[in-house]
């Protein structure tokens, strides 16, 4: 068999191109000049989850580009590496390993989704790069086997907490006896809150009567929603991510539930209003991490609102948190020496973020911040209690 | 048959020079740690591409279930790597086997359908086998399978591949291989003629999923974890991408798709808003400029340089 | 509420979410009868004609009724336009780089999209009134019974112009055998890209419609739209326009039972499940005609 000519040149043309523009990107390499402080940032800025990630990567920028124009860090100023993980955990370790080996970051933020940071910590570990998820909220992100792991860090509460908090509330706040769960399936965040809302209000006297589940784009739910409809509990909680909680919250009003509703941070975003509507909102509770009328957030919403002109939802607010804790220890640990910046992490305390103060717990490396509780009326979100962290 | 031994001989060689050359490149570190990953990338996804060539190319069967196959491999392995620490390689074949088991339980009853409606009917299958695998707790649901060790290393995938490419090309060239050239042909002349089609299907299905399986172990110690998210049809769709790029019935051009989809996605890594963009707009170009794909059904085998190198006024 | 409201609720559910199904499956099912292309990019044109749809709602303040027209005009017009560039020059090529090349065209369509309209859904404004019919103890909303009642009439209308007049005619005989056609005097090409322009003009119909019922357009919502749509038209018998509303409607109600009275999570496995269930029995569909290919 002979092998055509034509299509020998248009292959060795295709992967020369390819060779070529692998070896320019690969030569690239090579971490902190005089002038520049290379960041890596691994998000998901395509596939399903782009609007998380966009949003927090969108909220990190927008710390970056503050601390650049006060003339950045002792007068080097911050390279910001963006990476795609594609929406999936095996393209998230693909995306670190690029930012790592290629591009010579030595500190990464990101990516939105838990599963996604999960994958990268390895990477993270094995490099010795320390990362700092904004928004990953499941206590296995940072620990294992009960011992921090030592290059990942976070800058957000954890699930046990805000399940606590809102399984508290529904059963001394609302005096809720029963309860529904709705899951979405195919997110850890949602199955790991899932589990402790139930612990925790089944052990304040409550029950947990039904749980069901959805997937996520999911557009029609009204069939589980029939389901639970019939189980007539004094709360439904939902802990999932606003897309699909302004479908839910829409279908459940339309076919007649009345029961209120509960949900953790995914909720925090304006679209959640624009897609259920006010009316259906009302009656519905959830926590999240900051509330937008307190004072100490209102530099960073107005900031935000300059950059990009419109409201930031949850992510971006927590990807700009992740943004102000690493430029704080990059400043304090005077670069970006693996050691010493793993140290000024653990000793991060009361910096003020843009969604309140944080100070790292050095044991676990998580957060311990404050959380608030949010009932929504008419469309507007009103503050309905604010839990302040132990210790 | 002597003149083929040697070839393969040759090939063989060839192939081992190859995997020295890389391997140097890796061990001393010149390529950088995203490229060597990529390296990997490439060399499982030449095995995916090879044996679901295996099913469309040479079979004609059209097959959109791919990933599922590979999925029930990956998922195998990390059950015997993480939760029983077998050894790496019982662990691939325990996955290949029940790759191919799962590949011949669903070849059976839908290769009697054909065209379109195999192909929908095989994508519902690949979709089924990763909506079951997320309700299973035992290997993590949604969430994935964490913990898994990082067994996957460059040997490992290249003299798998290797021997991945050395028995399709033997299966295709044997006479199994020519029943199923003949089903691709036409169906029912080829069952006129006595050749058993529907057992001849089910082989190159089992076959094909089998290796599917074994890519799927080596996947997915290559990650840490695995994640149902991996494995949607979508991604069936980039296997059977680089399949019909390289040329559908091409063991060359399986290599070649391969080759040129991961390292399009790798080379626009650093440009993630416009990777997807600038991807779709060479696929059509693509097959705009060559419908039968870069090979079509040529091969490059060592004669075909061996008149290129000498004969080259008489090409 | 006992079990028979609550199967009966689901019913109505099943028959809302398949009509969606149904109305997007009816395009898909066009393109395919005419050219035997499973066009992978339907589901995309869909989200594209969402979009339009949306921002002449909130940027030009039309109403629905114009907004609605606009989008199927223009989405018509970028379906013609699709197939001119992309599967035109493909006519004589293996089928499958023509399948390949749908591929292509709705990664492009897709992230198109996210670049110029980023991938944070939009919602569309409360441009219908949404009244909600208490039917004793089931409810019904009127967006429902107006998507119910569109797929009905175009499912209608598209019979009529396929089975009655004359371009209906040039489209059967285009499918049957495209050469002979044009031999016969039928411009094929034209017949064929007709059939894009009016398959995509359904898509933007759909994606309208959907948009405004669920209130929320991204640029990946039509993948698994598109899936559901196809694995509708197979159901029914590809290609043939009763079947494709039947083959959604099942589709629908089943994933609703599925999802009311097993779980949900396995709503999407019992739609491919009955998919093949069925092909098993009947290779080419509910509706279609069992052909012996001949050597």
């Amino acid at each position: 068999m002979k092998f055509g000519k034509k299509s020998l040149k248009l292959m060795s043309a295709v992967v020369g191109a390819l060779m070529v523009g692998g070896l320019l990107a690969g030569c690239g390499a090579g971490g902190d000049n005089d002038k520049e402080i290379k960041v890596g940032a691994n998000f998901e800025l395509t596939g399903n989850q782009a609007n998380y990630g966009t949003a927090a990567r969108d909220g990190l920028k927008l710390a970056i580009k503050e601390c650049n124009d006060a003339g950045g860090i002792d007068g080097k100023k911050i390279t910001l590496v963006e990476a795609d993980s594609k929406s999936e955990p095996s393209e998230a370790v693909n995306a670190a390993t690029k930012l790592i080996s290629d591009d010579g970051v030595k500190v990464m933020v990101g990516p939105a989704v838990t599963a996604n940071v999960m994958a990268e910590s390895q990477v993270a570990t094995d490099n010795k790069v320390p990362i700092i998820a904004p928004c990953a909220t499941s206590p296995d992100v940072t620990v294992e086997n009960g011992k921090a792991k030592p290059f990942v860090f976070r800058s957000c509460f954890i699930d046990p907490q805000q399940g606590e908090v809102m399984a508290q509330f529904a059963s001394k706040e609302l005096k809720a006896k029963t309860a529904v769960l709705y899951l979405d399936s195919s997110s850890d965040y949602s199955k790991s809150l899932g589990k402790v809302f139930k612990e925790k209000f089944e052990a304040a006297g409550g029950k947990v009567v039904m749980e069901e589940a959805f997937l996520a784009k999911d557009q029609d739910f009204k069939a589980a929603l029939t389901k639970i409809k019939t189980a007539n509990a004094d709360v439904v909680f939902i802990p999932a991510y606003y897309e699909e909680v302004g479908k839910i919250v829409k279908q459940a009003r339309e076919l007649g539930i009345q029961s209120k509703l509960l949900g953790t941070d995914g909720w925090d975003d304006p679209k959640v209003v624009d897609i259920a509507g006010a009316d259906a909102l009302n009656n519905t509770f959830f926590s999240t991490h900051y509330f937008e009328k307190d004072e100490e957030v209102q530099g960073f919403i107005k900031a935000y609102k300059e950059e990009y002109g419109k409201d930031p939802n949850v992510f971006a607010a927590l990807g700009y948190d992740a943004g102000k804790m690493m430029i704080d220890a990059i400043k304090r640990a005077g670069g970006t020496d693996p050691e010493k910046l793993v140290k000024a992490l653990e000793e991060t305390k009361d910096l003020q973020v843009g969604t309140g103060k944080i100070t790292m717990d050095a044991a676990t490396h998580n957060p311990i911040k404050s959380a608030v509780i949010l009932e929504m009326q008419n469309g507007v979100k009103a503050l309905k209690a604010k839990i302040q962290p132990e210790g | 048959m002597k003149y083929l031994r040697k070839n393969d001989l040759i090939m063989l060689a060839f192939s081992l020079v190859l995997f020295a050359v890389l391997q140097v490149l890796i061990s001393e570190r010149i390529l950088s740690a995203f490229w060597q990953l990529n390296v990997l990338i490439v060399g499982i996804n030449i095995i995916m591409a090879v044996s679901l060539n295996l099913i469309n190319g040479y079979t004609g069967q059209f097959s959109l279930g791919h990933a599922g196959f590979m999925a029930v491999g990956a998922y195998t392995a990390v059950i015997c790597t993480a939760n029983f620490h077998l050894p790496f390689i019982v662990a691939l074949l325990a996955g290949a086997a029940a790759a191919g088991f799962i590949g011949f339980l669903i070849g059976l009853p839908t290769l009697r359908l054909q065209g379109d409606y195999l192909a929908i009917a095989t994508l519902g299958l690949g979709e089924i086998v990763r909506i079951v695998i997320m309700n299973i707790d035992y290997v993590g649901g949604a969430a994935g399978f964490k913990g898994i060790p990082h067994n996957t290393n460059f040997a490992w995938v290249f003299f798998i591949m290797l021997f991945a490419l050395f028995f399709i090309k033997n299966f295709v060239n044997s006479n199994h291989g020519r029943a199923c050239l003949a089903i691709r042909e036409n169906e029912i002349a080829a069952e006129a003629m006595g050749v058993n089609t529907t057992k001849y299907k089910v082989m190159a299905f089992t076959i094909g999923a089998a290796f599917a399986g074994i890519a799927g172990g080596l996947f997915a110690h290559c990650f840490y974890i695995i994640n149902p998210m991996s494995f949607t049809f979508m991604q069936s769709f980039n296997y059977l991408i680089m399949v019909v790029l390289g040329g559908l019935g091409s063991i060359t051009g399986s290599i070649a798709g391969a080759f040129v989809v991961t390292f399009i996605s790798a080379a626009l890594a650093s440009w993630p808003e416009f990777r997807m963009i600038i991807y779709a707009l060479a696929l059509i170009a693509l097959m705009m400029k060559r419908p039968q794909g870069l090979f079509g059904y040529m091969e490059i085998t060592n004669a075909s340089i061996f008149d290129k190198i000498f004969r080259r006024g008489r090409v | 509420m006992d079990f028979t409201h609550q199967l009966v609720q689901q019913l109505i559910n099943g028959i809302s979410l398949g009509s969606i199904y149904a109305l997007i499956a009816l395009g898909y099912t066009m393109i395919y009868g005419i050219i035997k292309l499973i066009n992978f990019a339907h589901g995309d044109v869909y989200m594209v004609g969402a979009y339009i749809g949306f921002f002449a709602i909130t940027q030009a303040g039309l109403g629905v009724v114009p907004a609605l027209l606009i989008s199927m005009v223009t989405t018509g017009i970028l379906g013609m336009v699709i197939e001119k560039l992309a599967y035109k020059p493909l006519r004589h090529a293996p089928r499958i780089s023509v399948l390949i090349t749908a591929i292509g065209v709705s990664f492009f369509l897709e992230y198109t999209s996210m670049y110029f309209v980023t991938p944070t859904p939009r919602t569309f404004p409360a441009v219908l009134d949404n009244v909600a019919f208490n039917v004793g103890p089931f409810v019904v909303n009127g967006q429902q019974l107006m998507i119910f009642a569109v797929t009905i009439l175009l499912m209608v209308i598209l019979t009529y112009i396929v089975q009655r007049t004359k371009t209906g005619k040039a489209m059967r005989a285009a499918s049957y055998d495209t050469e002979t056609a044009q031999l016969m005097g039928i411009d094929s090409d034209r017949v064929i890209s007709f059939t894009f322009g009016i398959g995509s003009a359904l898509a933007a119909a759909a994606g309208v419609l959907v948009g405004i019922y669920y209130n929320s357009i991204d640029p990946l919502m039509g993948i698994m739209p598109g899936v559901k749509a196809f694995v509708a038209a197979v159901l029914g018998g590809i290609g043939i326009l009763p079947g494709a509303v039947v083959g959604g409607l099942i589709l629908g109600v089943v994933e609703a039972l599925v999802a009311g009275f097993v779980s949900s999570t396995f709503r999407d496995a019992a739609a491919f499940a009955i998919l093949i269930l069925v092909l098993l029995f009947k290779p080419t569909g509910i509706f279609g005609k069992n052909t012996r290919e001949k050597v």
